[in-house]
C-alpha cells in the first residue's frame, strides 16, 4: 500500500478553473473520502490521480513518486467507476482478470486471485456470466473485484454507489467497510452523499469550488466545521444558520437580530473574536435546539417559540420552529405530541453552537 | 368481457393479415425482377421478351451459364471484382475505423470542419468525381491496374464509413476505455482489446457498404480500366452487349451469378449486425 500526496494541483478546462491549489496528504492504509457538492471537482482530482486527466499544474505523488507523467498502467492504482465500466464482451472472470492477462502473469496465479476475489465478493456463482445477465448490486461487485485481483496500492472509488438504490447502496457500503477492514488498503472514495462519508471515511476531505474547505476525522468536521459552507453540507438534517449582529454589554457578548437576543458565553467565543457590531452567522445543529428541557448552566436561557410543523421519522420526529420572524429545526425523541401552533419553550445547547463571521465565513468560534 | 377480448382478438388478426399482406406484396415486388432474370438466364436462344408467364421455361436449359463460363472471360472478370472488393472494403473498413475513433475521442484543431468536409464530399454527384479521380490515377501512374482502382474504391468511400462508425463509437462509454487503460492497455490496446470487438455491429455495416458499393460499381472503372483482362464484371458484361445483338441468355446468367458473392457476405455478415453489444457495461 501507498502514501498519496496532491501539492498544489491546479485544473483549467479552457478558461475554467475546476480545481485552485489542492494540497492534501493521504497516509498508508487511510480510507479518505472526498465529499462535496455536483461540479467541486472532486471526480476531477480522482481522474488526475488515475492518470485519466491531465494536470494544469501542480505534483501528484504516489508513494513519494512522482506520477504526473506516468502512465496510468504505470501507477499501480485500480479505480471502480461510477457506472461499473465493465467490459460487456467479457464474462465476469474474464473482465476480473483482463488486467492480469495484460501482464502476462501464470494463469495459476490469475486464477487463484479471482477465486479469492470472488469468494470475498460472493461471485463464484456468476464468473462465467456476462454483465448484461447481472443485477446492478453484482455488477458493482464485479467492479470491485476486477480492482481487488490487481492488488494495487491505492483503490479509486469514484462515487461507486450512486446508481445503485437506496437498500443495495446500504448494503454494499457495508461490504466496502467490511473490505477495508480486509484490505486494510489505502483507499481514496468520492461522493456526494454525506452518509458514506461519514460512515466509511478515516478522514473526510470537503471540496467546494474546486478548493479543500477542510479536512479532518468526520467527527471532527461535524462538531467543529472550519467554515460555513462545511457547517452547511455536513449533518443531516442541515444545520440551522442564524445571520445577526455581535453587542458587548459588561464584557458580555450577546448575538442579536430582530427575532432573538442571546447572550454568549466566553466559553463558546472567545474574547478577541467578540468585537461590537460585527456580522456574524450562529450555527447550531437541530439536535442541539432543545424542546421543552429543563436547561442548565451549558444552555441558553428559554425561547419562547411556536410549533409550525411536525415530520415523524420513526424514532425521531423533526419540529419546525418560529421564533419571532426565525426559524428553527430541532430534531427531538419520536412522539412529541403537540399540535402546530402551540407554544413551546426551547434553548440551545451552548456546547455545540457554532460561530461563523458572515463576511470572511470563517468559523471564530472555539 | 369475453366479447371485448374477442373483439380485441379478431382486430388484431386483422391487423397480422394487413401487414403481411403488405409485406408479401412489398417481397413479391423485390423479387420478381430477379425472377425474370433468372428466367431469362434459362431460355434457349437468347430471348429477353417472352409470353411465357413460367419461372423455367420450356425447354430450359444451362446453354448460357455453360457458354458464359466457358467462351468468355467470365470467371476472370468476377476474380477481378472480388479482388478489387475484398481489398477496397479491408482497405476501407481499416481506415475507417482509426479515423472515426481520432474523431469521436479526441479534440484536435479541424475537427469539427474535417467532419463537415468529410459529409459533404458524399453530396458530390459520383459523375462529379469521375474526372479528377481519372487524372489523380493517371498522374500515379496507375490506370488500368489493380492499386488504382482500390484506391479509387476505397477514399470514395471512405467518408460515409467515418460517419457511420464515428456515430457508433460515440455511443460507446468513454469509461470502458479508462478502465482498460487503468487495467493496463495503451491507448491502441484499448481500441483494439475494447472499442473494436464492441463496434462489430458498425464495422459490418460500414463493410457491406464499401462492398457492395465497390461491387457493383460501372463509372470509375470504365474510366480506369481499358483491357478486357483486368475488367470487373460490370464491364465485362457490357462486353457482351454487341452493336446489333446483345446476348441476353449470357447477361441473364452473369446476373445470377454475380449476386451470389454479394448474398454470401450478407449472410455472412448478418450474424455481426446485432445490436446491444454494450448491453450491461454501464449502468443504462
Amino acid at each position: 500500500m501507498a502514501t498519496v500526496q496532491f501539492k498544489k494541483i491546479i485544473k483549467k478546462f479552457g478558461d475554467n478553473l475546476v480545481l485552485n491549489g489542492v494540497d492534501v496528504d493521504i497516509k498508508d492504509h487511510e480510507f479518505v473520502v472526498i465529499v462535496g457538492p455536483s461540479g467541486c471537482g472532486k471526480t476531477t482530482l480522482l481522474r488526475m490521480l488515475a492518470g485519466l486527466e491531465e494536470i494544469t499544474d501542480g505534483e501528484i505523488f504516489i508513494d513519494n513518486l512522482l506520477v504526473n507523467e506516468l502512465h496510468p498502467s504505470k501507477r499501480e492504482i485500480a479505480m471502480v467507476f461510477q457506472d461499473y465500466a465493465l467490459y460487456p464482451h467479457m464474462t465476469v472472470e474474464e473482465n476480473m482478470n483482463f488486467a492480469l492477462r495484460l501482464r502476462k502473469m501464470p494463469k495459476k496465479e490469475i486464477a487463484a486471485r479471482v477465486t479469492e476475489a470472488a469468494n470475498i465478493l460472493q461471485l463464484n456463482k456468476f464468473l462465467k456470466r456476462m454483465p448484461k445477465q447481472l443485477s446492478g448490486g453484482q455488477r458493482q461487485r464485479v467492479a470491485i473485484g476486477r480492482a481487488i485481483v490487481r492488488k494495487p496500492k491505492v483503490f479509486l472509488f469514484d462515487e461507486p454507489l450512486s446508481n445503485l438504490d437506496a437498500k443495495l447502496r446500504e448494503e454494499m457500503r457495508v461490504e466496502i467497510a467490511k473490505l477495508y477492514q480486509r484490505l486494510n488498503a489505502t483507499i481514496i472514495y468520492v461522493t456526494h452523499d454525506q452518509v458514506e462519508a461519514m460512515t466509511l471515511a478515516g478522514r473526510i476531505v470537503i471540496m467546494n469550488h474546486g478548493i479543500v474547505q477542510q479536512v479532518g476525522s468526520p467527527i471532527e468536521v461535524y462538531r467543529k466545521p472550519c467554515n460555513l459552507f462545511v457547517a452547511g453540507f455536513i449533518g443531516s438534517p442541515t444545520m440551522n444558520l442564524l445571520s445577526g449582529r455581535l453587542s458587548i454589554a459588561d464584557g458580555v457578548s450577546v448575538f442579536f437580530n430582530e427575532s432573538l437576543t442571546l447572550p454568549i458565553p466566553a466559553f463558546v467565543l472567545p474574547q478577541k473574536e467578540a468585537r461590537d457590531g460585527r456580522e456574524v452567522v450562529l450555527g447550531i445543529r437541530p439536535d442541539d435546539v432543545l424542546v421543552e428541557h429543563p436547561g442548565g448552566e451549558k444552555c441558553s436561557s428559554k425561547i419562547e417559540g411556536v410549533l409550525e410543523v411536525c415530520e415523524l421519522l420513526g424514532h425521531r420526529e423533526n419540529l419546525y420552529l418560529k421564533v419571532g420572524g426565525q426559524r428553527l429545526l430541532a430534531t427531538v425523541e419520536a412522539f412529541f405530541n403537540r399540535s402546530p401552533g402551540s407554544a413551546v419553550s426551547l434553548c440551545l445547547n451552548y456546547q455545540n453552537m457554532h460561530i461563523f463571521d458572515k463576511v470572511t465565513e470563517r468559523r471564530i468560534s472555539e | 368481457m369475453k366479447k371485448k377480448m374477442s373483439a380485441a382478438a379478431k382486430r388484431k388478426r386483422l391487423n397480422h393479415l394487413l401487414l403481411h399482406t403488405g409485406l408479401i406484396l412489398f417481397a413479391a415486388a423485390c423479387v420478381y425482377p430477379l425472377l425474370r432474370i433468372f428466367s431469362v438466364s434459362l431460355r434457349p436462344g437468347d430471348k429477353l421478351v417472352s409470353m411465357d408467364l413460367s419461372i423455367i421455361p420450356a425447354g430450359a436449359t444451362l446453354i448460357s451459364y455453360t457458354k458464359l463460363l466457358g467462351d468468355t472471360m467470365f470467371l476472370r472478370w468476377l476474380w477481378n471484382s472480388l479482388l478489387i472488393t475484398l481489398a477496397t472494403s479491408f482497405i476501407g473498413v481499416s481506415l475507417a475505423s482509426t479515423a472515426a475513433y481520432a474523431f469521436s475521442r479526441f479534440r484536435f484543431p479541424g475537427k469539427k470542419v474535417g467532419m463537415i468536409l468529410l459529409l459533404s464530399s458524399q453530396m458530390i454527384p459520383a459523375g462529379m468525381l469521375i474526372l479528377p479521380l481519372f487524372l489523380m490515377i493517371m498522374k500515379l501512374k496507375l490506370m488500368n491496374t489493380y492499386l488504382g482502382m482500390i484506391i479509387a474504391y476505397s477514399v470514395s468511400s471512405l467518408p460515409f464509413s467515418i460517419w457511420i462508425l464515428k456515430g457508433y463509437y460515440d455511443t460507446i462509454p468513454r469509461s470502458l476505455e479508462e478502465a482498460a487503460l487503468v487495467d493496463g492497455t495503451s491507448q491502441v490496446g484499448a481500441f483494439w482489446r475494447i472499442i473494436l470487438p464492441l463496434s462489430t455491429p458498425a464495422l459490418s455495416i460500414a463493410f457491406l457498404f464499401n462492398f457492395t458499393t465497390a461491387w457493383n460499381e460501372y463509372l470509375v472503372a470504365r474510366v480506369v480500366l481499358f483491357s478486357s483482362k483486368q475488367y470487373t464484371w460490370t464491364l465485362g458484361l457490357f462486353e457482351l452487349q454487341g452493336q446489333y445483338i446483345t446476348q441476353w441468355g449470357m447477361f441473364a446468367a452473369g446476373s445470377m451469378l454475380v449476386t451470389i458473392p454479394v448474398l454470401c457476405v450478407f449472410l455472412y455478415s448478418s450474424k455481426w449486425l446485432i445490436s446491444g453489444l454494450t448491453l450491461g457495461s454501464v449502468k443504462g
